[in-house]
């Protein structure tokens, strides 16, 4: 198959999602609504994955959207992802300068220049909120389950990318031994409850997309380290290679950032596993057909359909 | 050479020992060289050798030694080895 084709195919999948309005566009390249019937994936996606994690976490949390601006500066995402970073702007001049943003309006032209940044700016990962929350000494090690939402800016029209997105994510943190024992545990579990979904995936060391030059020196560090691996679906031709879950050693990095220090004094490590929801649905919908109702009965009981 | 790689090493790498005594190969990871202090040690070594690391230098190995870091500055400057 030639390339174009593949990339027919792909665009073809995009066209029946939204032909079957499971999903439905917006205005904004990379943003829809979602119907019912992904709803109904999603939670039962999310219900598989609290059922994982049931009998370690301690705690389970819903995380926001938005976040302190400053949280970009002390998690490091600012420096490694200028790129995908999503600010909040408001107009916060007050009524003095209120005629010129009518005026600009009204001229179709730049209103924008009205704005200023505020404190606040989007979250760029599932569990980066969840860190300044355990600032302080950590007793015992805690394992915490999050709902976590991320916006990145990245607008296509590649389903896998669309800008606000969910991860849904079993954190652990405390000992190094125990952040190294958390990401490689859940390796095979999540890989085992993706193959019950009937998604056969493979674990790949994979780096996260940092910025420029100096982003590939720090790709490189963390490929060499194996601190990412991404469980990475094979869907093809429908939809391209893509990363169902992923598994993070974060070593000291939120613990030095966030003062998270363990009874020793030392900074706490971490790890993650993050389950991208929608990427998952995407991923039943390109396997078993735009009817969960015509899926494997296996699947629907497993996803409570 | 060395002394100016040690420099940059001080000011730059936050390294858990005295820059000093570092030995040729050993391993400034395990010494604690971070992901951030190793760019921050690149960017130094650019400016005070003149030089610019290509992509394919952009490698974990490039900085993770004394010695490694020297070859790799042989190989910029098209100096020859002592």
């Amino acid at each position: 198959v030639s390339s174009d084709g593949l990339e027919e195919e792909r665009a073809g999948f995009r066209d029946a999602l939204l032909g079957a309005r499971i999903l439905l566009a917006s205005d904004a390249k990379g943003v829809y609504l979602r119907s019912a019937t992904f709803e109904a994936v999603v939670a039962g996606i999310d219900r598989l994955v609290s059922e994982a994690a049931s009998e370690e976490v301690d705690d389970r949390l819903y995380l926001p959207l938005v976040v302190a601006r400053s949280l970009l500066e002390r998690s490091g995402f600012l420096a490694s992802f200028p790129d995908l970073v999503g600010a909040i702007w408001g107009f916060l001049a007050g009524e003095a300068s209120f005629a010129e943003l009518l005026a600009a309006l009204d001229s179709q032209g730049d209103w924008t220049s009205q704005l200023e940044a505020t404190e606040l700016a989007l979250c760029p990962a599932g569990c980066h909120p969840l860190y300044p929350a355990l600032r302080g000494v950590l007793h015992k090690e805690r394992r915490v389950e999050a709902f976590g939402q991320a916006f990145r800016h990245e607008p296509s029209n590649d389903l896998a990318r669309m800008l606000t997105f969910r991860q849904h994510e079993v954190v652990y943190v405390g000992s190094p031994q125990g952040a190294v024992a958390h990401r490689d545990g859940w390796v095979a579990r999540a890989k085992s409850l993706l193959g019950g979904l009937g998604l056969d995936t493979e674990p790949v060391v994979a780096s996260d997309p940092f910025f420029g030059r100096l982003g590939a020196l720090l790709a490189s560090q963390q490929e060499d380290e194996a601190l990412k691996i991404e469980l990475v679906a094979n869907l093809a031709p429908r939809v391209a290679p893509m990363a169902l879950a992923s598994v993070n050693c974060h070593r000291d990095h939120f613990g030095r950032a966030f003062g998270i220090v363990r009874a020793n004094d030392e900074p706490a490590h971490s790890a993650c596993v993050g389950f991208g929801v929608e990427r998952i649905a995407l991923a039943l919908f390109a396997a078993h057909g735009l009817e969960p109702r015509a899926w494997p009965g296996s699947v629907r009981e497993r996803l409570g359909l | 050479v060395d002394e100016e790689i040690r420099a940059v090493l001080a000011a730059h790498g936050r390294l858990a020992v005295d820059v000093a005594s570092l030995g040729d190969d050993d391993d400034l990871y395990e010494l604690g060289l971070s992901s951030y202090a190793s760019v921050r040690v690149m960017l130094a070594l650019e400016e005070r050798f003149q030089v610019e690391f290509p992509s394919e230098m952009l490698r974990r190995r490039t900085f993770s030694s004394l010695g490694a870091i020297r070859e790799a500055l042989f190989v910029l400057t098209g100096a020859s080895k002592p």
